[in-house]
């Protein structure tokens, strides 16, 4: 019995490394299990319905004026204290919300990997910093297919994500 | 009353008969009506129907202008793309013998080369693509007579730019952001794999403003409104000058009219 040290410290360190991806998971899990830090709007203290109801159905909400805008020419929402607000994902939602700050955090904790909204729509406040989304986007990891076509245009790779205006300064909404 | 099997058979056979005569009556009649179609605006309801007439002779007198083009490109964010095989065409210009082939001489060859001839979606009253699309990401709107379309429903088949007889339409090969020299954030860009053509400004329309290519232009060489309304700007800019469509032969109805 004079390996009994051996065997046990080796026993330990076989435990250890089998059971390493729970405690990995675990403290992964801890970490992640933050809430995502959004940005509210400084400008406006209510949305285009209560909250409850936009954290759940904002996305068949948006749907629903895209085919009424879209299909219908109807581009009058009438909200529910009475408010009148144009059915626009740039004009009215990114009128207040910031896309990088509350948009996108949201989702990348939730893991949402689409919405594929900004392939087209675009966000004011980036254009207006000279970045177009999908280039931010692709610091992010994703639509790597424009990433050769991208180098054609150096203005649109070299801006910094830190030149945007902040939350604060955001345009007030368009009616 | 004891009705013979004769009597019963003579009846069925009259019944058939006379059913069959009064549809086919009816048939006749529909095609009768059909075949001769009212001019929009006469009798029944006029139907609404955005056109555009664009005076060529004003464009012939500003050689390489492409103005119109130019504020298109800028509200809807087209891309310019080189490659004659990725190009998005909205408004363009194009050779006089390939907009009016039958039409073509020495003298408009003469006239027509180098000044500008702006061709753009005809919004057909019969839009062949619409016809075709199989998602329904392409349809005439019926309120103004605009051939819409929704990118978000558009799979890219373009089966409806085979349908066009006006090669309106253009394929997006390519992402097209790269090549959008100032993208204006009010309107969408598109994505790759995705038709797109002109929508007669629905956007700028349902603002009350005029298309982007009509107000553009410095000489007001194009005129734009209902034509089912006599007192349009397109009806009193046809009304006063002559006047060709591209390929009326085909059926389409197209609605933008070149004032030569």
């Amino acid at each position: 019995m004079r390996d009994r040290v051996w065997i046990y410290s080796g026993l330990a360190v076989f435990v250890a490394v089998l059971t390493c991806p729970f405690w990995y998971a675990l403290a992964r899990a801890h970490a992640a299990s933050r809430p995502p830090q959004l940005v509210l709007p400084a400008n406006q203290t209510q949305c285009v319905a209560p909250v409850s109801f936009m954290r759940a159905s904002h996305m068949q909400m948006l749907l629903d004026w895209r085919e009424d805008v879209v299909r219908r020419d109807d581009h009058r929402f009438v909200a529910y204290d009475g408010k009148i607000y144009q059915k626009s994902l740039t004009r009215t939602c990114l009128g207040c919300h910031s896309k990088q700050q509350f948009c996108d955090r949201c989702h990348a904790y939730t893991g949402v990997s689409g919405p594929y909204c900004w392939d087209c729509h675009n966000d004011p406040r980036h254009l207006a910093a000279g970045v177009t989304p999908e280039a931010q986007s692709m610091r992010a990891g994703g639509f790597d297919r424009t990433q050769s076509m991208l180098s054609h245009f150096p203005k649109l790779t070299t801006s910094s994500p830190t030149s945007r205006q902040p939350e604060q300064t955001a345009a007030g909404r368009t009616p | 009353m004891k009705i013979t099997r004769k009597d019963f058979l003579r009846l069925s056979g009259l019944s058939v008969l006379a059913a069959g005569a009064v549809r086919t009556f009816e048939a006749a009649k529909a095609a009768g009506q059909s075949a001769i179609r009212p001019l929009r605006g006469s009798g029944g309801a006029p139907r609404k129907q955005l056109a555009m007439a664009i005076d060529l002779r004003k464009c012939r007198q500003r050689p390489g202008c492409d103005l119109c083009m130019k504020a298109c490109r800028d509200a809807h964010n087209v891309p310019v793309i080189a490659d004659p095989r990725h190009e998005v065409k909205w408004i363009w210009n194009a050779p006089f013998a390939e907009v009016f082939p039958l039409e073509q001489s020495a003298y408009t060859e003469r006239n027509y080369t180098g000044s500008p001839l702006p061709v753009l979606c005809n919004h057909c009253d019969e839009p062949a693509c619409v016809r075709v699309c199989p998602t329904g990401a392409t349809w005439k709107r019926s309120e103004d007579g605009i051939v819409m379309m929704d990118w978000h429903r558009c799979i890219g088949c373009k089966y409806c730019m085979v349908a066009c007889p006006y090669e309106a339409r253009s394929f997006n090969f390519v992402d097209p952001r790269p090549y959008i020299e100032h993208i204006n954030s009010d309107f969408p860009t598109r994505s790759m794999g995705v038709v797109e053509k002109c929508n007669f400004c629905a956007e700028r329309l349902a603002a009350g403003k005029q298309p982007a290519c009509v107000e553009a232009c410095p000489a007001n060489a194009i005129a734009f409104g209902d034509s089912s309304d006599p007192n349009s700007p397109v009806c009193l800019a046809l009304s006063a000058s002559f006047s060709l469509r591209r390929k009326p032969e085909l059926g389409t109805g197209p609605n933008v009219h070149s004032i030569v």
